[in-house]
């Protein structure tokens, strides 16, 4: 009988099993998206202040979170954290925390860039006017910084989903790990299996993050001033 | 912390270093030829192969690197292409890199001005000419910090490669935990290791940017 290794996909509940792992995929990936975009606008304004002080410890803590790769970061809280502070966290909340963390310093210096990429004179046009700093903000400031920031953030939001896949290195049970255990499954009946599988799970993550980066695009293009 | 422990282990870290930096040279070397070709294809619209190069880009750019070393090391065997660890990372790296390059070398031909084309036609360059001596001196220096940041990501990226099966820093370290329990020194070295190739890498990119920029590139 020819080796059909594609059939592994759609045998028993193979496929329900891998669209549970990708939910858990997908909710490691929302929760540190949505917290890392709040608490990133947030030391964005805080990278804008002229505090020395502050804006060294902004410097140190976004230098700390690029250079270091992600990965080694979830090995310091999934590995270190029990260790030394008796914080046991689980594989997902270690990532979920750390996910936030970097989101967080990236998001921070975008926004950071939007903000002062605005020319002084917007600000000082706006104060001859007559606006009061609320107004400023909100009919100034906001507007053309989001416009600059959107397509950034939008490109993090893919960045962050593609990294929610190291994940499985520190053990959390996710689609890449669903699509192990189901190649593991069928090793000896359909030795092709993992061709298929890793090839649908490729696929799967392509057309999660293709319509985003596409939609990114299209608003730089859109909004380029 | 013991320091015992940490002297013990140093030259492994050294040599897993050593790792690294060899899968990021040939990771950044191949990427460039990749990016190179894919950007000369796209910039001059060659039909056919730029599609190709536009497909390749969106793939590369929109999947993980982990999902691209999973599918290259364990499903392309059982289809009959058998890789070596080795080969799989670099190819792994290469694929993802490729994109990046490509991308920050078509924002430097971008920046190549219509005026410096047409001047060169009018001298009587041929094609390539053109672009050996007037487009491609001044793309790659406006491209080169955007460059350098994907060699850094490269670098970064080599984190993952223990799943093809090679030694390098974080299996090292997870090993040594796994081993000796020593947590907190293979954690530190692990961090101070990057550090040692991390940082002079930013720093000598740094260094080049500053250069250009009194050269009058890249702004």
């Amino acid at each position: 009988m020819p080796d059909l290794g594609i059939s592994v996909l759609v045998q028993g509940a193979a496929m329900r099993r891998l669209f549970l792992g990708l939910l858990v995929t997908a909710r490691i990936a929302f929760t540190s998206v949505a917290l890392s975009m709040f608490f990133g606008v947030l030391a964005g304004i805080l990278m804008t202040r002229r505090n020395p002080a502050l804006r060294f410890f902004c410097r140190m803590y976004l230098e700390a979170m690029r250079i270091i790769p992600v990965l080694v970061w979830l090995f310091i809280f999934y590995f270190g954290l029990s260790r030394n502070l008796r914080i046991n966290l689980t594989g997902e909340a270690a990532a979920v925390l750390v996910f936030i963390l970097w989101g967080t310093a990236e998001m921070g210096d975008i926004v950071r860039g939007a903000v002062t990429s605005l020319h002084k004179h917007q600000y000082e046009s706006g104060y001859a006017l007559g606006l009061s700093e609320a107004q400023l903000y909100r009919y100034i400031i906001i507007p053309q910084a989001v416009r600059r920031l959107v397509p950034g953030a939008i490109n993090l939001a893919t960045r962050m989903i593609k990294t929610t896949s190291l994940v499985v290195l520190i053990g959390v049970v996710e689609v890449l790990k669903v699509g192990q255990q189901i190649i593991e499954a069928n090793f000896l009946k359909s030795p092709t299996a993992s061709f298929w599988v890793y090839g649908f799970i490729f696929f799967l993550y392509f057309i999660l993050c293709m319509p985003i980066s596409r939609l990114s695009k299209f608003l730089e293009k859109r909004w380029q001033s | 912390m013991s320091i015992a422990f940490v002297v013990k282990v140093i030259p492994l870290y050294i040599k897993a270093m050593g790792l690294v930096l060899r899968l990021c040279f040939f990771g950044g070397i191949f990427s460039l030829a990749v990016g190179l070709a894919c950007a000369i294809v796209r910039y001059y619209r060659v039909p056919l192969l730029r599609q190709l190069a536009g497909a390749y880009i969106e793939l590369s750019r929109n999947t993980p690197l982990v999902i691209q070393l999973f599918f290259l090391f364990f499903g392309l065997p059982r289809v009959g292409i058998k890789l070596e660890s080795f080969t799989c990372a670099v190819l792994g790296l290469s694929f993802l890199g490729g994109s990046y390059m490509a991308e920050s070398f078509r924002g430097g031909l971008e920046a190549v001005g219509k005026g410096q084309i047409e001047a060169g036609l009018c001298i009587g360059l041929s094609r390539f000419q053109l672009v050996r001596y007037v487009v491609l001196p001044q793309a790659v220096a406006v491209a080169i910090p955007s460059l350098g940041a994907n060699v850094i990501f490269l670098l970064k990226e080599t984190s993952l490669v223990s799943i093809v099966a090679l030694e390098d820093l974080m299996s090292l370290a997870k090993d040594l935990i796994g081993l000796y329990y020593k947590t907190n020194e293979s954690l530190v070295l692990l961090v101070l290791s990057y550090l040692a190739l991390l940082l002079p890498l930013s720093a000598l990119l740094r260094f080049t940017e500053r250069r250009l920029r009194y050269a009058g590139f890249g702004n």
